[in-house]
């Protein structure tokens, strides 16, 4: 049953990848990529990759959707003619995809548990979570503990990313002279998205707020919890116009989390070299290595979920700051 | 010890030049202090989190990442030292602590590739160095940087996503991600098919960011729209630790388990790295614009390094190597003198550089000595590392006197494009008469002499970074049969 219709979505994820690439109309380009993004994160769910899914449905189908589209209010939504050839294109994805699926031959068969990925570090995981750390969710272990510098790594990608936009696009660091145009713009006159979305707003933020400190025993953690605020905060934007937002949320406070988020899981690193622990080594926070790991791993991913939140708001306001500008 | 550079990545924010710099320094001094343990012998490794190796992420420096290290580290410490002035002209006030952020960010990405023994780990740092030299290249005032930068961003993307499935791949085969664990579990794998498909997307993916010869096209516009020091520090250092990616998985992962891959990888990089030598060097002997030539010729000199590496031996590697270090060090020089010249002329074709020596004397001779290191002229860091590339390629077998041909009759277009330069500088009329062009600013002029004057240092006494090249050759091939 399942394979059916993990079929039936893969069906739709290739017909709606070809529908991306031939249309000529933007704004149905970016629908469509949501739609890709909200099928493949059913996909990841299937595979039982909930923490993925949760992730891939409020960053891809949600944030990217709005950001992509305030893009689109700059740049018009036609896409010009393409000229040349598509055959070379075309040649080389056509290769690269008889590749891919000459190499997936030999795979293991999916849930095979003699796959070599089942056989070597994997079990050591899920037998050693319980001893070191205690909590449920072996994904967040690997994530924050285990694998925690990759997720520095990211952390840094994100913020990195934060810092590009702000950069290109030239918005001015926040200053005491951050002027607010004085009428009110969004969504205001338009009664049913204005009721429901009010309805919705402090729902969305709470239910962020419980996948960030939910993430140990459930899917969840910071990336997921810091898109999903994200979200929230970006729908009141949209209802209530940009100023509103920015009066709630402002753009100091954002950059402040971005860098805080940062600062704050690189500072718990640095914390543990000195309190005797290697980089990251969070068994050293407290006199029970397992509680200094819950510590560590609830610090981190507040860190983790400040930066993400942070850094998608900020994007989102520097293009809608761009819109009122010629 | 290890993950000090680290701690210098967690402070990118908000300090303008003089913490960037001190951050810069700080990284370089510890650099220096890695490669000194190593030279006394030992790997350096340092566990993350206190994990051990397969199940957390390992960090290891050996003698061919020391090497890299000195690069990059040296590299951003001394393109930031000379910066003031020159972003001081290019980037408005406000914008610039993101930019040094951002700078920061890339020399952070870019080392921690290189101390990293993670397969996945490399690439999350891959993506940091790249999405910051992103920025530092559009930061400028030209315009032009940005459809260069858009072009870049999506090859690298390409070229990381290829890196990335290729990986995967592995992954799903050997069940680990760090390297040396996968160097030895991979000889169990029984289907060899999706290793072989891996390591084509991998050697692809890299040779993409690596700017190797036919996927180069992103490279030149790149560089010649970045502003002036953003050019220095990554024509040093951005492409090389692309190579050091591809060298170090292909020679680790790869080439001692699959079977004919030693000669398939010299069948595929050897000819790349000849046309690339070959074709980039004549392009380069026609380009007028002073940045754009000396970036082509850098597509030229990274075939010198693959073509040492695709030989497989241990004198090709060290060659590779070598010339890894020492075109950094001839590269960052001129980029160095050019952003000198830029500080005054505006327009960087040629034809309007006429009689530049008359009025910056100090920099056109800093920017000769380069050039002639780049050229490999005896008593230069250059000639050094042709000299191990032709004993390479003599050892290389009956057919190594062609590639000896090859070699020579690149310095010789090399001479030729150096050599318009100079006559350019040196010889002709002024194009304009403007006044006022004096020689650039000490802090700039310093820097460009210090590097200048390190080309024929290494040149004469090449022993450190030899000693090191040889041993990561050892280190690379001791896995061979």
């Amino acid at each position: 049953m399942i394979y059916v219709f993990a079929l039936f979505l893969l069906t739709l994820l290739v017909i709606t990848a070809v529908a991306i690439v031939r249309t000529t109309n933007l704004f149905v380009a970016v629908m469509l990529t949501s739609i890709f993004s909200l099928l493949m994160a059913a996909n990841f769910f299937i595979l039982d990759a909930a923490d993925v899914a949760l992730t891939e449905a409020a960053v891809g189908a949600g944030v990217t959707t709005v950001i992509f589209l305030s893009a689109l209010a700059l740049a018009g939504d036609v896409e010009q003619p393409r000229l040349g050839s598509r055959l070379l294109p075309l040649g080389t994805v056509g290769v690269l995809a008889v590749l891919i699926i000459y190499a997936t031959f030999d795979k293991p068969r999916l849930g095979d548990p003699d796959a070599p990925v089942h056989q070597h570090v994997a079990p050591w995981y899920l037998e050693k979570t319980p001893e070191y750390m205690d909590i449920p969710n072996v994904v967040t272990a690997v994530l924050s503990s285990f694998r925690g510098y990759d997720t520095l790594g990211e952390v840094f990608v994100v913020f990195a990313a934060c810092i590009g936009v702000l950069f290109i696009l030239g918005v001015r660091p926040p200053g005491p002279a951050a002027e607010l145009p004085a009428e009110p713009s969004g969504l205001r006159h338009h009664l049913i998205p204005q009721v429901v979305g009010r309805l919705l707003v402090p729902f969305i933020v709470l239910f962020g707020l419980y996948v960030q400190f939910h993430g140990e025993y459930g899917p969840g953690g910071g990336f997921q919890a810091g898109a999903i605020i994200a979200t929230g905060v970006i729908l009141y934007a949209l209802l209530e116009g940009e100023a509103e937002a920015l009066r709630a949320v402002p753009r100091s406070v954002l950059l402040g989390l971005v860098v805080g988020g940062a600062l704050l899981f690189g500072a718990v690193g640095v914390v543990c070299m000195l309190m005797g622990g290697a980089f990251l080594d969070y068994s050293v926070l407290a006199a029970d290595p397992v509680f200094g790991q819950q510590m560590g791993i609830i610090v981190i991913e507040a860190g983790v979920g400040m930066a993400v939140c942070g850094a998608l708001l900020s994007i989102f306001h520097a293009f809608a700051a761009r819109e009122g500008r010629p | 010890m290890l993950s000090a550079p680290l701690v210098v990545l967690l402070q990118p924010r908000g300090l303008a030049w003089a913490g960037a710099t001190a951050a810069g320094l700080v990284s370089f001094a510890i650099a220096v202090a890695l490669a000194m343990a190593v030279l006394g012998g030992e790997t350096q490794t340092y566990a993350m989190g206190g994990w051990p190796a397969p199940y957390g992420i390992a960090l290891a420096v050996d003698d061919f990442s020391a090497l890299v290290l000195l690069l990059v580290t040296g590299a951003g410490a001394a393109a930031l030292l000379a910066a003031r002035p020159s972003v001081d002209k290019q980037i408005e006030e406000e914008r610039q602590p993101l930019f040094y952020a951002a700078w920061l960010l890339g020399l952070a990405g870019l080392a921690g590739i290189v101390v990293s023994a993670d397969a996945f780990n490399i690439f999350v740092f891959m993506e940091i160095s790249s999405l910051a030299s992103y920025i530092l290249i559009a930061g400028g005032p030209d315009r032009r940087a940005l459809p260069a930068v858009f072009k870049y961003l999506i090859m690298g993307t390409i070229g990381a996503t290829f890196y990335l499935i290729g990986v995967g791949l592995v992954y799903m085969m050997t069940g680990t991600l760090n390297l040396a664990d996968m160097q030895a579990r991979i000889g169990d794998v029984v289907d060899l098919n999706p290793i072989l498909v891996a390591a084509g997307f991998i050697t692809i993916g890299l040779a993409l960011k690596a700017a190797v010869f036919p996927l180069h096209v992103w490279l030149p516009n790149a560089y010649t729209h970045a502003p002036h020091m953003v050019t220095v520090f990554l024509a040093a250092c951005a492409t090389k630790v692309a190579l050091y990616v591809l060298i170090r998985f292909d020679s680790m992962v790869f080439q001692d388990k699959l079977s004919d891959h030693v000669i398939q990888f010299a069948m595929f990089a050897m000819p790349l790295a000849v046309l690339g030598i070959l074709v980039a060097s004549a392009v380069a002997m026609f380009e007028g614009n002073l940045k754009r030539l000396l970036g082509t010729s850098s597509v030229a000199q990274i075939g010198y390094i693959l073509l040492g590496a695709s030989f497989v031996s241990q004198a090709g590697i060290t060659a590779g190597a070598m010339h890894m270090f020492n075109h950094a060090l001839a590269k960052g020089g001129l980029f160095l003198a050019v952003a000198c010249l830029a500080y005054h002329y505006r327009d960087l074709r040629l034809s309007q550089l006429g009689g530049a020596a008359a009025r910056m004397p100090w920099t056109c001779a800093a920017l000769v000595l380069c050039g002639l290191s780049l050229i490999g002229v005896p008593g230069t860091a250059g000639f050094i590392s042709k000299w191990l590339l032709i004993t390479a390629a003599l050892d290389a077998g009956p057919w190594g006197w062609t590639l000896v041909i090859v070699i020579l009759v690149s310095s010789l277009m090399a001479v030729v494009y150096v050599w318009r330069i100079v006559e350019t500088l040196y010889f002709q009329a002024p194009a304009t008469e403007e006044t006022g062009i004096v020689e650039a600013p000490l802090q700039l002029l310093l820097m460009t002499w210090l590097v200048a004057l390190l080309n024929i240092a290494f040149g004469l006494a090449p022993a450190i970074p030899l000693t090191l090249a040889e041993g990561s050759a050892a280190a690379l091939l001791g896995g061979m049969p």
